[in-house]
């Protein structure tokens, strides 16, 4: 529990305004941020980035059968949004059915709930996407 | 007094909506009667992962894509709602943070029934003109419930809006000219800590409630300025169904059709801390230049806060850099039955 609280905190950044990070040597952006560069290593250097919070269909699927937390969304759709920026990402399509969706679709980030524990838990904040049409 | 503005302005309202008639038919009440007693269609319904700080969020990011300035620096948000997620916990810490204002901002809930967000912009006049604060964020947010087969279930719905306060005439996109309050020590609506549902004083909401202090807060209004009715162009009254805020133009000799563009709980039913403020933003999406525009909130318990705005040359282009405007959101409908609409609002106790 404790360390939940703990790893939730430390991606608010990320989580709430798709904070991430860039190298300013080889241009290249990072979704989640790293503190690396993956090419130019220790040359590299890392600043963190905002992304815009636009992005497109990369794949999909619907999710029947939610794990704990999530029973009442069910069905809801899943989806690999690569970002305008070039990264790509794991995340809830909100407000639509597997069928309304077209890969390479255009999609905008909001901010909605992610999780909640127990009643008396912490609600958990964070990034899906929802279709622009 | 330095003068303050509006320099940005946005709204939210979840896709969801269910109509009347739906509900009236699991009560086993007459649609047609209770459609022409409240005024109100459908009404909007909030998604099972939205509540009032992620409805803030959304709201207060169009705010900031009208006003167009850096969201560091925001230097103060307040969050007016009575649906706040937690009973200890801000919302307004998610809303600075989701927007990129944090640390250095400062941050508190409201609370005054329907008309917390409204008390957020008196607020933030006050600490723009006074110089504490370059801008601050003012928002009014509500996913409200009604308890299942009370007439509030007909009306009780979800939406935000966000406003900006500035202080440089080049920025505004509507001067902030006036405001006043009429308080006093009402009962007609509370919920008490720990309670589910609000109660309501029934009939006596109306008359001793709503009706005197909009009244109230609009004459002091119109004495303050020395403006009338007819050097408006634009009237927004809270709106707990579609009939009130028409009632008191009627009284107040206000001409209705300048009542009805920001008359939006017919369609989207009453958004509490959302619905004065909504119906404002409403206004703003369609008035020219030069118009000025009283707006009265109405909170139980209870207080009304008016005021007098004018738009200004900058309103028509600033306003396309919201992301996505009121219309945009109220066009956009996924209808629900009741069955799904218990999920929803999670009504059904296992839930
Ligand atoms: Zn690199």
């Amino acid at each position: 529990m404790a360390e939940n609280i703990a790893i939730t905190w430390r991606r608010i950044p990320e989580r709430y305004r798709l904070a991430g990070s860039q190298c300013m040597t080889c241009h290249a952006k990072f979704f989640p941020p790293r503190k690396l560069c993956p090419t130019c290593r220790r040359k590299g250097k890392i600043e963190s980035c905002a992304f815009s919070g636009k992005g497109k269909i990369f794949s999909l699927s619907e999710v029947h059968s939610a794990p704990a937390g999530l029973e009442l969304e069910i069905p809801y759709v899943l989806a690999i949004v690569q970002l305008a920026e070039g990264p790509k990402l794991t995340t809830q399509l909100v407000d639509c059915r597997e069928k309304d969706v077209k890969v390479g679709a255009a999609v905008e980030v909001v901010f909605r709930r992610i999780r909640s524990d127990d009643p008396e838990g912490l609600l958990h904040y964070g990034y899906k996407f929802r279709l622009v049409k | 007094m330095t003068s303050t503005g509006i320099v940005g302005y946005g709204a939210y309202v979840p896709p969801y909506r269910i109509k009347a008639e739906e509900i009236a038919r699991v009560w086993g009440e007459e649609p047609e009667r209770i459609i022409k007693g409240l005024g109100v269609k459908e009404k909007s319904v909030p998604g099972l992962d939205e509540d009032a700080a992620t409805l803030a969020v959304e709201a207060s990011r169009n705010a900031i894509g009208v006003a167009g300035i850096e969201p560091s620096k925001i230097k103060a948000v307040y969050v007016g709602s009575e649906s706040h997620p937690y009973a200890v916990k801000p919302t307004a810490t998610m809303v600075a943070e989701a927007i990129g204002s944090t640390p250095e901002v400062m941050a508190a809930d409201l609370e005054f029934a329907c008309k917390a967000g409204t008390a957020g912009i008196q607020i933030g006049m006050g600490l723009v003109a006074s110089n504490m604060a370059e801008y601050v964020l003012a928002v009014g947010s509500d996913t409200s419930q009604g308890r299942p087969g009370d007439a509030l279930e007909y009306t009780a719905a979800a939406g935000a809006a966000a406003f900006i306060v500035g202080r440089q005439k080049e920025q505004m996109v509507a001067k902030l000219e006036q405001t006043c309050s009429f308080t006093t020590d009402t009962p007609d609506f509370w919920r008490r800590q720990h309670a589910e549902f609000p109660t309501h004083g029934g009939r006596f909401t109306g008359e001793p409630a709503y009706f005197r202090h909009v009244m109230g807060a609009t004459q002091m209004l119109f004495e303050k300025t020395g403006m009338k009715a007819s050097d408006f162009d634009y009237f927004v009254f809270h709106q707990p169904n579609g009939k009130f805020p028409l009632e008191v133009a009627k009284k107040m000799e206000i001409d209705v059709e300048k009542v009805k563009p920001g008359l939006m709980t017919p369609i989207i039913g009453n958004t509490y801390s959302g619905a004065s403020p909504i119906g404002l933003c409403a206004v703003l999406d369609i008035a020219k230049p030069g118009q000025n525009i009283c707006l009265t909130s109405f909170g139980s318990g209870a207080g009304s806060d008016s005021f007098w705005l004018t738009t200004t040359d900058l309103l028509p282009q600033n306003r396309t850099r919201a992301a996505h405007n009121l219309a945009w959101y109220v066009e956009r409908k996924k209808y629900l039955d009741y069955g799904l609409y218990a999920k929803h609002r999670r009504k059904l106790k296992s839930l």
